[in-house]
């Protein structure tokens, strides 16, 4: 390891950091298995922790346990409750890190992955494949269209922040989404007043997030994209912490400014496009799990974002945990537990922080 | 060029690693406007600095003085003229190596997501390193002695500045003089040869303000910088450039500019220079014009 070639040793951040983070991801870490573990043992259907891994290891390799389980327990376990604990996990993680992504490159600590107009593009192509086209494809054609409707928004934020006044400032690409969230949404609204009132409910149902759609054949597509965008991110921890400073300041530390942050945005919207496709719209994650982490492990973003993604998923996951249970055999929608225990959070956290 | 100066340049303040240099500066018929058809914001301007010499840039509000430093920092991309550094234009060197010979500390305040002051002045580093690193810095080998020397970059931007009780404190809680010093360790720990400052003593106290004028005075560095006190301009500058309107009305010897008829001239107002005793120094003072008076 690095030799201590300065003549002052002192203990400030530059080399106390690096033990602390790691005892924090270690932690996480635990925190994330302890929460997977708990989403897929609790249920409508109480199955013992012993089984839910013994599951997963004869999975992996079969014979390599004693089944002790039921099949039922083990169809539960496997078909059911795995998948949409794994979605929960690429959800939260993925909305976390976009909201604390956006929350730099706008320097707005409201900024969130919803704000910008991509989930509205979301919820335009899942009611129109609920609604209008029908299901073309089968399962995969609502998340597609969601897909296909958020990175559309996207693209319209981005041409009207560049319509609008060239290089597009921090200021302008929120005005910029704002208005084109409105936009989308009014279209959404025209195609709800405008389809079978009968199917309604199920577009309410999508638009208040879900994950209980899971299934592991699609599970490939959220994890390609987290892992793939998620590790960009990740690498330009340093650029993010520039663009705290402020745009020309991280300007003259050599970031370009405007590029990076039309590219951060499409990342963003990338993660955003497929969490939304295949949850529907889980808000609050995205905006309030990065605040918390900053209380915990400070401001740098190398420490942040994988602070977010771990606290992201265990949040999500507890949550999931709690719609499924709080109304018990009912399915509450996710997005009323988030959106609950996100803003008494907030509200508690304002508190706390007069500064935010 | 810095032996001219009669100024020891061997040891720079980042501990001595490199011998630390002063650019030169020129600007040549530099000209900007935000766009096709919209107003000029500065006219024509030209003018050189020696390495090691501080330039103050004074005029009214909307002089321009802002709009020149963004052109001198590579923000701005000039409508005409050009921007040398060392010879070399700017804006033919990329993004990155500009960063790593100019650094500035500007008006705009950081938003508080909870970085240190020690984080905060690490960020100066950035221009040179690449690839996976946080504010923490990375941890095998081959970066290792790169790292330690980095380490001790901050260390002596964070001790010149006096900032080593306060390098574990989140910015938003740290008062605006304290605040001004971290960006101003944070541009040191750039290593530039040009240091850019606009308006460094604004919202300042009498005691930091003073502090700021000696940092500049002592840093062997080039430096450009934005002052509305033309008396303080006076004090600490070898040259100053007068800006009225977008143009440039005086460059030079601050006692030479700075006459009471060109800063009569540009600010509207009468300028008197008086001799202050016992110090026997001159000092400017300013009056309104009596109503009526034509400019």
């Amino acid at each position: 390891m690095c030799g201590t070639t300065s003549i002052r040793a002192r203990n400030h951040s530059i080399n106390s950091s690096f033990g602390g983070t790691l005892v924090f991801l270690l932690a996480g870490l635990a925190l994330l298995l302890l929460s997977l573990s708990a989403a897929i043992s609790v249920g409508a259907v109480p199955v013992p922790l012993s089984t839910v891994w013994g599951v997963l290891l004869n999975e992996l390799s079969p014979g390599l346990i004693d089944r002790t389980w039921s099949k039922g327990h083990a169809a539960i376990v496997w078909e059911i409750r795995f998948p949409r604990a794994l979605l929960a996990t690429m959800v939260g993680a993925g909305l976390a890190m976009v909201g604390a992504t956006l929350q730099a490159v706008t320097r707005n600590p409201l900024a969130d992955p919803h704000l910008l107009g991509i989930s509205s593009g979301g919820a335009f192509g899942a009611i129109l494949a609920l609604l209008h086209s029908g299901l073309f494809i089968g399962l995969l054609t609502v998340p597609l269209l969601a897909f296909l409707g958020a990175l559309g928004a996207t693209a319209l934020v981005l041409g009207v922040s560049r319509f609008a006044g060239g290089a597009a400032s921090a200021g302008r690409l929120v005005l910029a989404g704002v208005a084109v969230s409105f936009i989308v949404m009014a279209g959404a609204n025209l195609l709800i007043f405008l389809g079978d009132p009968r199917a309604t409910h199920t577009v309410v149902f999508w638009m208040l997030g879900g994950l209980g759609l899971a299934q592991w054949d699609q599970l490939i597509y959220p994890l390609t994209i987290l892992l793939c965008c998620g590790a960009w991110l990740i690498l330009r921890a340093r650029e993010l912490n520039a663009m705290t400073l402020g745009d020309e300041t991280a300007s003259t530390l050599g970031i370009p400014v405007a590029r990076f942050r039309l590219a951060v945005f499409a990342v963003g919207a990338l993660i955003t496009g497929v969490m939304v496709a295949f949850s529907g719209i889980i808000g609050f994650v995205g905006l309030m799990v990065p605040h918390v982490v900053r209380m915990l492990v400070g401001g740098d973003y190398l420490r942040v974002l994988p602070g977010s993604a771990l606290a992201g998923a265990a949040f999500l996951l507890w949550a999931d945990i709690a719609a499924r249970t709080v109304m018990a055999p009912e399915d509450m929608p996710i997005g009323i537990v988030t959106g609950l225990v996100g803003g008494v959070f907030f509200v508690w956290l304002l508190g706390q922080k007069q500064h935010i | 060029m810095p032996e001219a100066l009669g100024i020891s340049r061997a040891d720079c303040m980042a501990g001595g690693h490199r011998p630390c240099t002063a650019a030169t500066l020129s600007v040549q018929d530099l000209s900007w406007s935000p766009g096709r058809g919209r107003e000029t914001l500065l006219h024509t301007t030209s003018f050189a600095l020696e390495a090691g010499r501080v330039l103050g840039i004074v005029g009214p509000n909307g002089a321009g003085k802002t709009t020149l430093l963004r052109l001198l920092y590579r923000f701005h991309r000039p409508t005409a003229g050009r921007v040398l550094i060392d010879g070399e234009d700017i804006w033919t060197l990329s993004a990155r190596s500009v960063a790593q010979r100019v650094a500035a500390v500007l008006q705009e305040q950081p938003s508080d997501f909870s970085l240190t002051a020690g984080e905060i002045v690490t960020l100066g580093r950035t221009p040179h390193r690449r690839g996976f690193t946080g504010a923490a810095g990375a941890h095998d080998k081959g970066t290792c002695n790169k790292n330690s020397r980095d380490k001790d970059i901050v260390d002596a931007a964070l001790d010149r500045l006096v900032l080593h009780g306060l390098a574990d404190r989140h910015l938003g809680t740290l008062s605006g003089g304290e605040r001004q010093r971290v960006m101003v360790a944070r541009a040191l720990a750039q290593e530039p040869r040009l240091l850019i400052l606009d308006e460094p003593t604004n919202h300042l106290d009498i005691r930091h303000q003073l502090e700021v004028l000696a940092l500049i005075r002592d840093l062997p560095l080039t430096i450009v910088t934005s002052l509305h006190d033309l008396n303080l301009a006076s004090g600490v500058c070898d040259a100053v450039l007068l800006l009225q309107s977008g143009r440039p009305i005086g460059f030079g010897r601050p006692s030479a500019v700075l006459s009471e008829a060109a800063v009569s001239a540009a600010f509207h107002v009468d300028a008197r220079r008086e001799r202050l005793t016992p110090s026997n120094a001159d000092h400017l003072v300013f009056h309104l014009r009596e109503k009526g008076t034509p400019p």
